[in-house]
């Protein structure tokens, strides 16, 4: 029988070396994966991790996508990871995403053919008030009526998709888009637009936004009492209870916060990568977030790089499918073997394994 | 007759506490035996010992002549030992024939367990409907589904753990009718309670344990009520502190507090009413889940209320905790691990967690670490917290020392007004030593202190004053000094209304 017994105080070095770890056992387990579909392992890797950044041929293209694909997975997992850290589990990002580009498009479009410099910043109040309020409705119906919030906010990113659908052929449709769906493009016209802000970086506002997140996120952990009280509301509920914190009022403001956080990140994307309001707008940042989250460990640097690693992943698997023929099955088996080994490890790090009759220690 | 089961210098010690000190009594067959302790005593670290939950640190056991040394449950049953939780785990969602198939090793065909359990059950005047789903069934059918499924291994001995805890008292008669024709058919049963009146009516012979010892055997049918509570509570209930001490204004009132539970197993209070003075330890005795939990959440203002409380004559019930902290009232709830500190935490968080408002470790919501390390380090250093620094987890330090850090965090940051439940629940003696005296001293610096306890050899060491919380009421306090053990058993309720008293006693102890 094997059995966990959870370790009194987990070891530092461990809790820090357990990514690194975790990305080179992926590696290993990717390159066996590779092999055996017989392609040649060391060269699969290497287009993975270390040709969209280095290679001559792809690099000026895929090195600007490194941010422009991290930036909303940064921008959303941060907002995600202070509700996981109190225990509220946000699973709608996803729509609350749509809903910020879809408000803060609607703003920008409002004005058209206006190319005033507020535009811009209303559309970003516009779609973190967006992603706010799609996310307060989990919150509220939890607070009133003690609803669950995953099932909730999950059901409410299929509403979103919905509504999306009916903007991009309704109501934001491009008045001279010869019929066909789809909102103006944002990104080319002057005052609604979200722009590079350097050549060839890949960085634009959201990108800043998602930077500017990390550090506010670290501040709120680390340095502020609110942070402090996100912590102890997930960890031990009673005694938060017990220090006089106000268990309706956290569940607003973490649901509030990622669902703005998401919102911002959508608006972000419709005013610049994407460029408009479509019906296939949105492509999954909201839930890779989850991802991001936890292989961040929901810590704000931690997810910054985990959030960098995966947008790496993507880049890096899509030249692999382009270049090696790769399947996109075994690209997206490599991505869910990063999240595996990282929990697993996880796991090992806070418990020891006992083998009940002889005592053993545990791999890690 | 020979002896069925007999256990011999039996000894369990868990990290700071020593749960069983060499207990030795022996059980005959057909002998309905009683195990005899307040909360705390030992009783039910004994009773897993012999179920096989729990390996003995030392000392033996021997079963019809054998010896016996279940390293599991399953082992002690195939010996001919069965028990009934306090807690049923039950299916509600299956029927009562499936949840007891699941329970077996070898399952017969579902058509004849029904018929068997239907067999069974009419012969131990227990009717119950094998097809029934069991989440219809009340409580006490339920532990009837548990009892039957004891019943078909045919036991030698039937461990029954507060059975009456769940039950009416109809339910109590026909549990008791049930257990006399099992103990005539030869079966013994050990039968663990604190319901004195229970057990003088249905128990041949009692053992009775305290602070994890034998201190007694007698035969309850000889002895009162009054004798038994005697000797579990111990005759010593000695003064350490001169009565009369100089007492100055009444500084928390409480009028008629009452509130409903806060969860379905809770417990209301009723119309309680109590006034500490400055300098004045109050002592509130009783057994557990009898309001304590309620009592406290109540002061603390985890759970807010009318009227009724009132700092210095100022309203004070719709405060939150935060805002108590703030004019002077602190608490330490019973619960170390989860409630009074959040286990994953660090020391210095964990001196966060209350110290924030009174100690300034936070300026417009931004925190001060390293003042809130000086903080955490100084209660360390006042209150000899054993731990290597003050950045271990709150739940590496042993219970002993986790109280003292969670009382001395209070203590340290003056307060008016401190209420304590069970502050030295589970501590070794130097720690709850330390934790009195630390108790002692706050209030002779002029602090009104409440000590919520169990634990009546402690409140009569340190209270002033002494009341009885029983059943959500609380009785009128007397001076502590000169309080007899007869009149502490009348206040508690212990001789007239047990049935009232301890409806829900044993959560208390398993939460």
């Amino acid at each position: 029988m094997i059995r966990l017994e959870k370790r009194p105080n987990p070891s530092r070095l461990w809790t820090a070396l357990t990514p690194v770890l975790a990305v080179l056992l992926t590696m290993i387990a990717g390159g066996i994966l590779f092999a055996i579909l017989g392609k040649d392992p060391f060269e699969a890797i290497r287009t993975i991790f270390w040709d969209p950044l280095f290679n001559e041929q792809f690099a000026a293209f895929s090195r600007p996508q490194l941010l422009v694909k991290a930036g909303p997975l940064i921008l959303i997992a941060i907002g995600l990871s202070l509700g996981f850290r109190a225990g509220i589990w946000n699973i709608g990002a996803e729509g609350q995403y749509i809903l910020g580009a879809v408000c803060g498009a609607a703003v920008g479009l409002a004005f058209y053919p206006s190319e005033s410099p507020f535009i811009f910043p209303l559309m970003v109040i516009a779609g973190a008030l967006g992603g706010w309020a799609w996310a307060m409705i989990p919150a509220v119906l939890k607070i009133k009526f003690g609803t669950n919030e995953i099932l909730v906010s999950l059901m409410l990113v299929y509403v979103a998709e919905k509504l999306l659908a009916s903007m991009a052929l309704g109501a934001l449709r491009n008045p001279e888009g010869g019929g066909f769906p789809g909102s103006r493009n944002l990104s080319q016209h002057p005052g609604t637009d979200n722009p590079e802000l350097i050549a060839g970086t890949g960085l634009h506002w959201g990108v800043a936004t998602a930077f500017i997140a990390v550090i506010l996120a670290y501040i709120l952990l680390n340095r502020h009492i609110l942070g402090y009280q996100i912590k102890l509301a997930g960890q031990a509920p009673r005694a938060a209870r017990f220090a006089g914190v106000n268990p309706n009022l956290l569940i607003a403001i973490c649901l509030g916060l990622s669902g703005a956080l998401a919102g911002l990140a959508g608006l972000f994307e419709v005013s610049g990568p994407a460029g408009q309001i479509s019906i296939d707008f949105n492509s999954g940042y909201g839930f890779t977030a989850i991802i991001v989250a936890f292989l961040g460990r929901l810590h704000p640097v931690g997810i910054l790089l985990a959030g960098l690693l995966m947008a790496l992943t993507y880049i890096g698997g899509e030249l692999a499918q382009f270049m090696l023929g790769l399947p996109a099955a075994a690209i997206q088996a490599f991505q869910g073997m990063l999240l595996f080994f990282l929990l697993g490890l996880d796991v090992l790090s806070n418990y020891r394994i006992r083998l009940t009759g002889f005592a053993a220690k545990g791999a890690s | 007759m020979t002896t069925l089961l007999s256990v011999e210098g039996l000894t369990k010690a868990y990290p700071g506490v020593v749960a069983n000190d060499d207990v030795s009594f022996s059980i005959e067959p057909g002998e309905v035996h009683a195990l005899l302790g307040e909360n705390g005593a030992g009783k039910s670290t004994l009773v897993k010992m012999i179920y096989g939950l729990v390996r003995p640190d030392s000392g033996t056991m021997t079963l019809d002549g054998r010896a016996f040394v279940p390293s599991e449950p399953r082992a002690a049953r195939a010996s001919g030992v069965a028990m009934v939780f306090q807690h049923f785990s039950l299916f509600e969602a299956l029927s009562v024939a499936e949840n007891i198939a699941l329970g077996m090793e070898d399952p017969p065909k579902m058509r004849d367990l029904s018929a068997r359990i239907a067999e069974v059950s009419h012969a131990y005047g227990l009717p119950l409907d094998p097809a029934r789903l069991v989440g219809t069934l009340s409580a006490g059918e339920r532990q009837r589904v548990e009892i039957i499924r004891c019943l078909l291994q045919d036991p030698k001995l039937l461990i029954m753990d507060e059975p009456t805890s769940v039950l009416t008292p109809q339910e109590v008669e026909i549990l008791f009718a049930t257990l006399r024709k099992l103990r005539d058919e030869g079966t013994a049963i050990l039968y663990i309670s604190h319901k004195l009146e229970e057990i003088r009516a249905l128990c041949d012979a009692a053992t009775i344990l305290r602070l994890g010892k034998v201190v007694a055997s007698c035969d309850p049918r000889e002895k009162s009520a009054r004798e038994l509570a005697e000797m579990m509570v111990g005759k010593v209930l000695h003064q350490t502190k001169s009565a009369g001490q100089e007492m100055g204004e009444a500084v928390l009132s409480v009028r008629n507090l009452s509130l409903p539970p806060a969860t379905q197993f809770g417990t209301p209070l009723s119309d309680i009413a109590f006034e500490v003075r400055a300098g004045e330890v109050l002592g509130i005795g009783g057994v557990a889940g009898n309001g304590q939990d309620e009592l406290l959440s109540a002061l603390s203002g985890e759970r807010k209320s009318g009227d009724h409380i009132f700092l210095h004559g100022q309203a004070i019930s719709r405060l939150g905790p935060t805002q108590r902290r703030h004019i002077g009232i602190l608490s330490g709830p019973e619960e170390r691990l989860g409630h009074a500190a959040a286990p994953d935490m660090s020391l210095i968080e964990n001196a966060l967690l209350t110290g924030s408002v009174r100690e300034n470790l936070a300026k417009n919501g931004f925190l001060n670490w390293p003042r809130t390390r000086a903080f955490a380090e100084k209660i360390i250093e006042t209150f000899d917290v054993r731990t290597p620094s003050a950045s271990s987890a709150a739940r590496s330090l042993s219970g002993g020392n986790l109280q003292k850090f969670v009382i001395g965090r209070e203590v340290l940051q003056r307060p008016e007004v401190l209420v304590v439940n069970q502050p030295t629940w589970g501590v070794d003696a130097a720690a709850a030593a330390a934790i009195r005296q630390a108790l002692l001293n706050l209030a002779a610096s002029g602090t009104a202190v409440v000590v919520i306890s169990q634990d009546l050899d402690e409140l009569m060491e340190i209270s002033d004053t002494f009341a009885a919380l029983n059943g959500g009421k609380l009785s009128a306090k007397v001076p502590a000094a000169g309080l007899t053990v007869d009149q502490i058993g009348l206040m508690l309720g212990g001789a007239h209304d047990m049935e009232v008293a301890d409806d829900h006693a044993e959560e208390a102890l398993h939460a």
